[in-house]
C-alpha cells in the first residue's frame, strides 16, 4: 500500500510546492526592477551558501553543525527520496545502495533535529516562537517517516511489515514531514527561508559580498547605492513596499528569525523602538499585506509601554509603510521612530547568517520620509537646512574652518598644488574637543617628516550625515562638490581622523565622478597611516607609558572598512596594556552617533554611550581609546555613576603625540618642530 | 492647533514670498521669515494658499523659490521682473486682481532694500488695513479675521480685523517646516509678465555688506533672581546718548576718552 501511496504524496507535495513557488515569485516581482545575472547568480548559490553563508554561520558552532545535520541530511535525503520511492528507481544492488543511503541521510537529519529540539526547549528571547516551535517535531516526522519506510526497501523490513494500520500511521507521519518542509517552503512556513535564502543568495543586491574562486573579493560593500536624482518626476526613496527592489524583498523573505540581528542591536538594547528583526518582518507583511499580529519574537521596545504590543499595524504591497502625517491613528506598516532610532552600524549585518541588507532598507525609506515628506525628525531638518547653506552641519561659518590652526601654519592645497598627504579635517575643524585631537595628527604628521596639506576653507563636510538622514540630493550636490575641488590637486593618497569621511570619501564618492574620471587615490584612516609610519621607522616613540587602555572600535573603520589591526598595532607599538572589551572587532558595539542618531535623538530606556561605556568600565581600563570624532563626543558626554572614577577618552592620534621621542637626534633635526612647540603643550595639557 | 471649525471654508490666502540671503554665506535661500509665513498659511484649515513672487528669475533664485515649493506646493506664481525692478506696482496689481482674503508676508526681506516698507505701501495702494508682527491666526469667522499680535517679551494682543488684511510676520510666528527636496524640484512656476518699474533711484545707490555693529554690554546691578530675571527679560534700552556738533577732534576726542572711563572701557 505505501509503494503506491508514497510516490503520490511525494508528487504532490512537489507540485504544491511549484504552485507556492509562482505565488511567492509573484510577491516579490511586486519591487522595483534590478538587473541580475540569473543563471550565473543560481550557479554561485553552493559556493554562496557553503563558503561565505557559513562563514557566518560558523560563530556559533553548534548551530552551525546543528544546520549541516539537519539541512544536508534534508536535501540528501528528499533527493534519495524522490529517487527511490517516488520514481521506483534503481534495481537490485543499486536499490539497495540508495535505500541505504537514504537511510543513513535521514538518520543524520534526525540527528541535527534533535539539537534543534534541544535548542527549542528553552529558547533564547532573540528566537522567535510560534510556528517555529514546531519545527523539530516536523523535522523529526520527516526523518523519522522516511528512515522507517525505507527500511522495507533495503530489506530490513518485509514490504507489508505491521499491515495497513501502520501504513496509514506511517503514511501520516511523511505527510506531516512533506507539509512543512516540502511546501511549506513555499507557503510561507518556517521552511520559507531555504526556499528564498537560496534565491536570495543568486540574486543578491551586492554579489560583492561573496568571494568568489579565486580567492578576489573583499567580501565587502558597505556604501550606500546611489539613488538616481535625474529623473525630476519620479518619487524618491521608498514609500510602500513595492518600492524596494524585487531583490530586496526577496531578501526580506529569506529572515530565519533567529534574532541574531536583534542581540546585537544597539538601540534594540537601548529599549528604542527598533528591533532589525521584527522590521524585516514587518516589510514581509507589507510585502503579503496583513497585519504583524502573528509576528512571534519580541516586538519593538516602547519607552512609554516597554514593549510595542503587535497587531496594532498593518500594510499592504501599495499603501504607505510610515503613516503620513496626516493620517489621524498614525498607523502603518512601522512608526517613523523606528526607522530613525538606527545609528547604521550594521552590526545586524555583520551578524545576519541570510546576508540581509537592513541598513540599506532603513535608508531607503528615511530617503522618502526625508526627500519627499519633508520629515526628518528632531534637529535633523536644521543639520540638512545648515549643509546646504554652510556646508557643515553646525551652521558655522565656512570661512572659519581653519581658524583652530591660526598658529600652526598649516600648507593649503591651493598653494603647494602637490604633497605627499591631504590631509582631510572633516567638520572637527568646528569642535574643540576634536580641534585637539587635529592638533596632536599634525605634530605627529609633522614629526614624521610628512609633507602634507589641506583643503582649509575649501573642504566641505563629507555628505555622510546627510546621506544617513535619507537627504540624497544634499549628500550628492556635496560630493561633487568636494570631488570637483579634490581633482585640482595632486596627491598620493588621503588621511583623516573621521571614519565617516573616510568611508564615503573611500566607498561612496567612486559614485559620482564626471563621466571618465575616477578616484585614483587611496583614503587612509589615520590610525591606519600612523601605522605605516611606524612601520616604516618614520615615527620615533618614547615607550613607557604604563596606561591600562583599552580600544573601541567604530563601526565605520571596523565593519565598514575592516580595519581592526591597525589602531591595535600602533597601541602595542605605544606599549600600553590593552585589553579587550567583550564586544569587540567586528562585534564592536556602537557609541550610538553614527547615521544621524544623535540629530534625531529618538528616546529610550537608556542612551546607547552609557552602554558603551559601561562595557568600557567593565575592562577596568584607565582610558579609552578612540579613532573617530564622533565616538569621542558620545564618550565624553557620558557621565560615570557615582562613585566611578571617569575614563579618560582618547584619540589614538593623542596617544601617539603624547609618546613622541622629542629629544633631540644628533643628526636630524628639522625646522619644523620648532614650530610645533605650541602644539605640543596643548596636546600634553 | 485651531479648532477647524472655526475657519471660514475657502479661504483664499495669499504669501509673498522672497528671495532670502544667508547672513554668512551670503546664499540665496528661502527667506526665513517668509517661510515662516508661508508655514502660517498651512496651519490655516480649509484654506487655499497661493504663493506669490516678484522678482527677477535666474538659476539661484529659482533654487531658493523652490525652498517654498518644498513645503507642500504644486506650483507659484512668479511676476517677471528685471533687476532692480520696484516690484510693489506688479504686486500691488496682481494682489488687486486676485483679491485675496489673507495676504501673508515676512517683516522684510533679507537681500535688496530691505526697509520692511513693502507691506506698508502695499496696504496704503490697496487700501487694505495691516497688522504686523503676527503670531498666530486664531480664526475667520464672517469676514472677520481674530489675530494674534506678538509684542516684545512674550506679550500677545488679541485683535479682529475685517477681511481683506495684509498681515507681517517675524520670528515670533512658528518656525517653518522642512523643505522637502522631491515636491520642490517638482513643483511649478506659473509666470506671469506683470508691470515692471524700474528704481532709477535703487540703481544709484552703491550697496557693500554691512559690518556687524558691536553690542552695547549690558551692566545689571540686581539684587535678586527676580531682578537678574526682570533685566534679562527687559528690552535693551538705549537713549542716554549725546550728540556733539561743531566740537573740535580735540574736544571730541576728549568726551570719548570721559565716556570710555565711565564705562569701565579705560581705567
Ligand atoms: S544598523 Fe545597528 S542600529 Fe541599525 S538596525 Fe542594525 S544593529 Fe540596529
Ligand atoms: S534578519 Fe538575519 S539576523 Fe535578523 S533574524 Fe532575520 S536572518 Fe536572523
Amino acid at each position: 500500500m505505501l509503494d503506491i501511496l508514497l510516490p503520490i504524496l511525494l508528487f504532490s507535495a512537489l507540485a504544491l510546492a511549484a504552485v507556492g513557488a509562482v505565488r511567492r515569485i509573484r510577491l516579490w516581482r511586486q519591487g522595483r526592477p534590478s538587473p541580475v545575472p540569473v543563471l550565473r547568480g543560481l550557479a554561485a548559490v553552493p559556493r554562496r551558501y557553503l563558503v561565505d553563508l557559513h562563514h557566518v554561520v560558523a560563530r556559533d558552532k553548534v548551530m552551525s553543525n546543528t544546520h549541516v545535520a539537519t539541512a544536508g541530511g534534508f536535501v540528501a535525503a528528499m533527493g534519495l527520496a524522490i529517487v527511490v520511492h517516488g520514481l521506483g528507481l534503481g534495481s537490485g544492488w543499486v536499490s539497495g545502495v540508495l535505500g541505504w543511503l537514504l537511510l543513513a541521510a535521514s538518520a543524520t537529519m534526525f540527528a541535527g533535529s534533535l539539537f534543534v529540539a534541544r535548542r527549542r526547549r528553552d529558547p533564547p528571547a532573540r528566537l522567535s516562537k510560534g510556528p517555529w516551535m514546531r519545527l523539530p517535531k516536523s523535522l523529526m516526522a520527516f526523518s523519522l517517516g522516511i528512515f522507517v519506510v525505507t527500511l522495507p526497501a533495503v530489506g530490513v523490513l518485509p514490504a507489508d511489515a505491521g499491515g495497513w494500520l501502520v501504513a496509514l500511521v506511517l503514511a501520516a507521519v511523511v505527510t506531516w514531514g512533506l507539509a512543512e518542509l516540502v511546501f511549506g517552503m513555499t507557503w510561507g512556513g518556517p521552511m520559507k527561508h531555504a526556499f528564498a535564502g537560496a534565491l536570495h543568495l543568486a540574486f543578491h543586491r551586492r554579489p560583492e559580498r561573496f568571494s568568489t574562486k579565486k580567492g578576489s573579493g573583499g567580501n565587502r560593500s558597505t556604501g550606500l547605492k546611489a539613488l538616481d536624482l535625474e529623473d525630476d518626476q519620479a518619487p524618491l526613496g521608498v514609500e510602500t513596499p513595492s518600492d524596494f527592489t524585487w531583490n530586496q524583498l526577496l531578501g526580506f523573505d529569506a529572515c530565519v528569525q533567529c534574532g541574531r540581528c536583534e542581540a546585537v542591536c544597539p538601540a534594540f538594547a537601548a529599549g528604542q523602538p527598533l528591533n532589525p528583526k521584527k522590521l524585516i518582518q514587518d516589510m514581509v507583511v507589507g510585502m503579503a499585506g496583513g497585519s504583524d499580529a502573528h509576528y512571534a519574537g519580541s516586538p519593538y521596545p516602547s519607552p512609554e509601554r516597554g514593549d510595542q504590543p503587535v497587531g496594532e499595524h498593518h500594510g499592504t504591497p501599495h499603501g504607505p509603510i510610515v503613516a503620513p502625517a496626516s493620517t489621524k491613528d498614525g498607523k502603518a506598516l512601522v512608526d517613523a521612530e523606528t526607522l530613525w532610532s538606527c545609528t547604521t552600524c550594521r552590526a545586524c549585518v555583520e551578524e545576519c547568517p541570510m546576508m540581509i541588507e537592513h541598513v540599506d532598507a532603513i535608508v531607503d525609506m528615511r530617503r522618502h520620509l526625508t526627500l519627499e515628506e519633508g520629515a526628518t525628525p528632531g534637529k535633523g531638518a536644521e543639520v540638512i537646512d545648515n549643509l546646504i547653506v554652510t556646508d557643515n552641519p553646525g551652521g558655522f561659518d565656512p570661512g572659519g574652518r581653519l581658524n583652530w590652526a591660526a598658529d600652526l601654519e598649516l600648507p593649503l592645497m591651493a598653494d603647494v598644488e602637490r604633497a605627499e598627504v591631504l590631509l582631510w579635517l572633516g567638520d572637527g575643524v568646528f569642535d574643540m574637543r576634536n580641534q585637539r585631537t587635529l592638533r596632536a595628527l599634525v605634530k605627529v604628521l609633522r614629526a614624521a617628516g610628512v609633507d602634507f596639506a589641506v583643503l582649509g576653507n575649501e573642504e566641505r563636510d563629507s555628505g555622510d550625515v546627510a546621506r544617513r538622514l535619507g537627504d540624497e540630493a544634499t549628500f550628492q550636490s556635496l560630493a561633487r562638490r568636494n570631488i570637483a575641488t579634490l581633482a585640482q590637486y595632486r596627491f598620493d593618497c588621503v588621511v583623516t581622523c573621521d571614519p565617516h569621511s573616510f568611508h564615503v570619501l573611500k566607498n561612496e564618492y567612486g559614485a559620482f565622478y564626471p563621466e571618465g574620471q575616477a578616484s585614483d587615490y587611496p583614503v587612509w584612516h589615520h590610525s591606519t597611516f600612523i601605522n605605516q609610519l611606524i612601520e616604516a621607522g618614520r615615527l620615533r616613540l618614547a615607550p613607557g607609558q604604563a596606561a591600562r587602555v583599552t580600544y573601541h572600535d567604530p563601526c565605520y573603520l571596523g565593519r565598514y572598512n575592516g580595519e581592526y589591526e591597525a589602531p591595535r598595532a600602533v597601541l602595542r607599538a605605544l606599549g600600553v596594556e590593552l585589553v579587550e572589551m567583550q564586544r569587540s572587532g567586528y562585534r564592536s558595539r556602537c557609541c550610538g552617533g553614527g547615521g544621524g542618531a544623535p540629530v534625531t535623538d529618538i528616546p529610550g530606556k537608556q542612551r546607547i554611550p552609557d552602554m558603551r561605556m559601561g562595557d568600557v568600565r567593565e575592562t577596568q581600563a584607565e582610558q579609552v581609546v578612540v579613532g573617530c570624532p564622533q565616538c569621542t563626543a558620545m564618550f565624553e558626554g557620558v557621565v560615570p555613576p557615582a562613585g566611578d572614577e571617569e575614563v579618560a577618552v582618547k584619540d589614538i592620534a593623542e596617544m601617539v603625540a603624547a609618546a613622541l621621542d622629542t629629544t633631540p637626534v644628533s643628526t636630524s633635526s628639522t625646522p619644523r618642530d620648532a614650530s610645533t612647540a605650541q602644539a605640543t603643550e596643548e596636546v600634553m595639557s | 492647533m485651531q479648532p477647524e471649525s472655526a475657519m471660514t471654508p475657502g479661504l483664499e490666502v495669499t504669501v509673498l514670498v522672497s528671495v532670502g540671503r544667508h547672513p554668512l554665506t551670503g546664499r540665496a535661500r528661502r527667506a526665513d521669515q517668509d517661510a515662516r509665513g508661508v508655514e502660517l498659511a498651512r496651519s490655516l484649515a480649509d484654506a487655499q494658499v497661493r504663493l506669490l513672487h516678484a522678482g527677477m528669475r535666474d538659476e539661484s533664485s529659482e533654487a531658493a523659490l523652490r525652498g517654498y515649493l518644498g513645503m507642500g506646493f504644486t506650483e507659484l506664481s512668479l511676476l517677471e521682473q528685471s533687476e532692480g525692478a520696484d516690484v510693489l506696482p506688479a504686486l500691488a496689481e496682481a494682489l488687486d486682481a486676485a483679491s485675496p482674503h489673507l495676504v501673508i508676508t515676512g517683516e522684510r526681506a533679507e537681500r535688496g532694500e530691505g526697509s520692511g516698507l513693502l507691506p506698508y505701501l502695499l496696504a496704503e495702494r490697496l487700501g487694505w488695513p495691516l497688522v504686523s508682527g503676527l503670531a498666530a491666526v486664531e480664526s475667520v469667522e464672517d469676514g472677520v479675521a481674530t489675530l494674534l499680535q506678538a509684542l516684545p517679551r512674550g506679550q500677545r494682543r488679541r485683535l479682529k480685523v475685517r477681511l481683506p488684511v495684509i498681515v507681517t510676520v517675524d520670528d515670533a510666528a512658528p518656525a517653518p517646516r522642512q523643505s522637502a527636496y522631491g515636491p520642490a524640484r517638482r513643483g511649478a512656476f506659473e509666470a506671469t509678465a506683470g508691470p515692471v518699474s524700474a528704481d532709477d533711484e535703487w540703481a544709484s545707490w552703491h550697496v557693500q555688506p554691512a559690518r556687524p555693529r558691536p553690542k552695547r554690554l549690558k551692566i545689571v546691578k540686581a539684587a535678586s533672581a527676580r531682578d537678574r530675571f526682570k533685566a534679562a527679560a527687559a528690552k535693551a534700552e538705549g537713549g542716554s546718548g549725546q550728540v556733539l556738533t561743531d566740537v573740535t577732534p580735540t574736544q571730541g576726542a576728549e568726551a570719548i576718552l570721559t565716556l570710555l572711563r565711565e564705562e569701565d572701557v579705560l581705567r
